[in-house]
């Protein structure tokens, strides 16, 4: 009896050290692939139609999503702020609430959520199915570094895409809150614009969470390039590191947003 | 054989442990074409992958020209893997570009050709494969047969000294095997290159190759010409090559004792 509750806690503990092992051999392997990644983007930022091609694929392509996304965010940001700040008579400062919001936290992170949902899965897929059906290999035997070719390509189209998604999704959220706040409910517009205009600051949060829409950029389209580029070739293989690109992207931008957010803030 | 392209010496290699290869000698001359045969799961295209540098053996080396081929940098493997051009099994053409564009990849990538000399060649070597007219078709829009013939045109685009062929007829019809075939043959001898050949396609490897090599535990089993080996009366070979269901390679994995297996649980 006693035996078998020690063989039993020792295989657990075996099982955990072994997945342990196993996940600082994949941080030790992506952060390889990021190393590999900008040493080759040289030789892929000079043929800048390669990147262009990809800022198409991830960035242009995920429009529609962010930019309906944000107006609706905008727009519950106002109806939810103004119940509040009616009840305070400061109905006015809902300019300020919707922009701080967006530009400072809302912008930058549902953006990266909702980019790693709908171009980081793409890029996993897309590497994934290239690697089972031998492309990665075949490149290589043309003696093409797939990592120059298609890894870095992707990694500095997601890296550019981001800060731009994340800006218009801040834009197209303060629209949508503006005509939630002013033509609907009726707050003076005069007052919207003056009073975000006053409280919003370019260093503090434009820049601020322009940094952050840069870091989710990174962290995002690096974990769905590394999922595709170490996913096992087979259709198993392929859909759980898509599964693993969305779990692991937005539990990155969620602690880094914290952990940037108590740097920027203190 | 003196002047081989491509020689292997004593070559062992493995996964976790678990040698795939005891210890193989293989020379490859110069202007023939060599195939390499054996079962499912035998390491023939683990042979291609070490003579392209994707693997690195446990012991032993293969040479391509005076080169050791694992002793490489960086560098110098691409120069050498620029002199190789390999056919994979399932074609693995780029499937977000064109025909015209999967066989102008490689000539993109390492020349700086214009676009009108990138043109003529492409279009010879679609037209050597006899698939000019399909060189708008995406790689998707193409039968098995025809994606094969498209990566072929692709791994001869550099005119290679090298041509690796991964089990080039798996898959098709007799027309388009009786196509590959000849498409071997003809490309070999008119670009003067040397043609690897891993297949297990008996029928159609005999009719057009050099010399044959059988591997089988991780050895090579045997060797020689196809008529040589036609005649050969090694039980391997003669199974092998007359597709004899049992022999030295058993039908069945091996497995407990039948009997014992059906009746576990109950009393014997």
């Amino acid at each position: 009896m006693f035996k078998g509750v020690v063989s039993k806690l020792a295989s657990v503990l075996q099982n955990f050290g072994h997945r342990l092992i196993e996940q600082f051999w994949r941080l030790g392997s992506a952060s390889r692939l990021f190393g590999y990644t900008l040493a080759s983007s040289g030789e892929s930022l000079r043929r800048p139609f390669l990147v262009i091609r990809e800022i198409y694929f991830t960035g242009v392509l995920s429009l529609i999503i962010i930019l309906v996304s944000a107006f609706f965010v905008g727009m519950v940001l106002a109806l939810q702020g103004y119940n509040t700040l009616q009840k305070y008579g400061s109905s006015e400062a809902i300019g300020v609430l919707v922009a701080l919001s967006l530009v400072r936290e809302l912008g930058p992170v549902v953006t990266a959520l909702l980019f790693a949902g709908r171009a980081g899965t793409a890029i996993t897929a897309e590497i994934g199915l290239m690697k089972a059906t031998e492309q990665l290999s075949a490149m290589e035997m043309m003696a093409v570094s797939p990592i120059a070719r298609v890894v870095a390509p992707r990694f500095w189209g997601g890296v550019i895409s981001m800060p731009l998604l994340a800006s218009l999704f801040s834009m197209v959220g303060i629209l949508g809150g503006y005509l939630v706040a002013v033509p609907l409910i009726g707050v003076d517009g005069g007052a919207f614009w003056s009073q975000m205009q006053a409280s919003v600051d370019f260093r503090e949060d434009v820049m601020n969470g322009f940094i952050k829409s840069c870091v989710f950029g990174v962290a995002c389209t690096m974990i769905a390039l590394f999922e595709g580029y170490d996913a096992p070739p087979t259709a198993e293989g392929v859909s759980r590191a898509t599964t693993r690109t969305v779990v692991n992207s937005s539990l990155a931008v969620l602690g880094l947003d914290f952990v940037m957010t108590s740097f920027m803030i203190s | 054989m003196t002047d081989n392209i491509v020689q292997i010496d004593n070559l062992s290699f493995g996964y976790k442990g678990r040698l795939l290869h005891k210890g193989i000698n293989m020379s490859f001359p110069r202007g023939k074409i060599v195939a390499i045969m054996g079962g499912s799961g035998s390491g023939k295209t683990t042979i291609l992958r070490l003579i392209g540098g994707q693997l690195k053996p446990v012991q032993g080396e293969v040479r391509v020209g005076d080169k050791v081929v694992h002793q490489q940098g960086r560098n110098d493997l691409q120069k050498l893997r620029r002199k190789m051009g390999m056919l994979f099994q399932q074609g693995a053409l780029f499937t977000d570009l064109s025909v015209y564009e999967n066989v102008a990849f490689p000539m993109r990538e390492h020349t700086s050709l214009p676009e009108s000399m990138i043109r003529d060649l492409v279009m010879m070597k679609l037209n050597a494969v006899g698939l000019r007219g399909a060189r708008d078709l995406m790689a998707t829009e193409l039968s098995g047969g025809m994606a094969r013939r498209v990566a072929l045109a692709r791994a001869v685009a550099l005119d290679p000294e090298i041509i690796m062929y991964d089990e080039p007829f798996a898959g098709l019809d007799p027309i388009s095997m009786g196509v590959i075939c000849n498409l071997i043959r003809n490309l070999n001898d008119a670009l003067g290159a040397t043609s690897l050949v891993v297949t297990h396609d008996v029928k159609e490897a005999f009719s057009f190759v050099d010399y044959v090599y059988f591997i089988a535990d991780g050895v090579v089993a045997a060797e020689g010409t196809p008529a040589e080996l036609r005649e050969s009366t090694l039980p391997f070979v003669h199974q092998f090559v007359h597709g004899e269901v049992d022999g030295p390679v058993p039908f069945h994995y091996a497995a407990p004792d039948y009997r014992r297996d059906m009746l576990r649980g109950r009393d014997v």
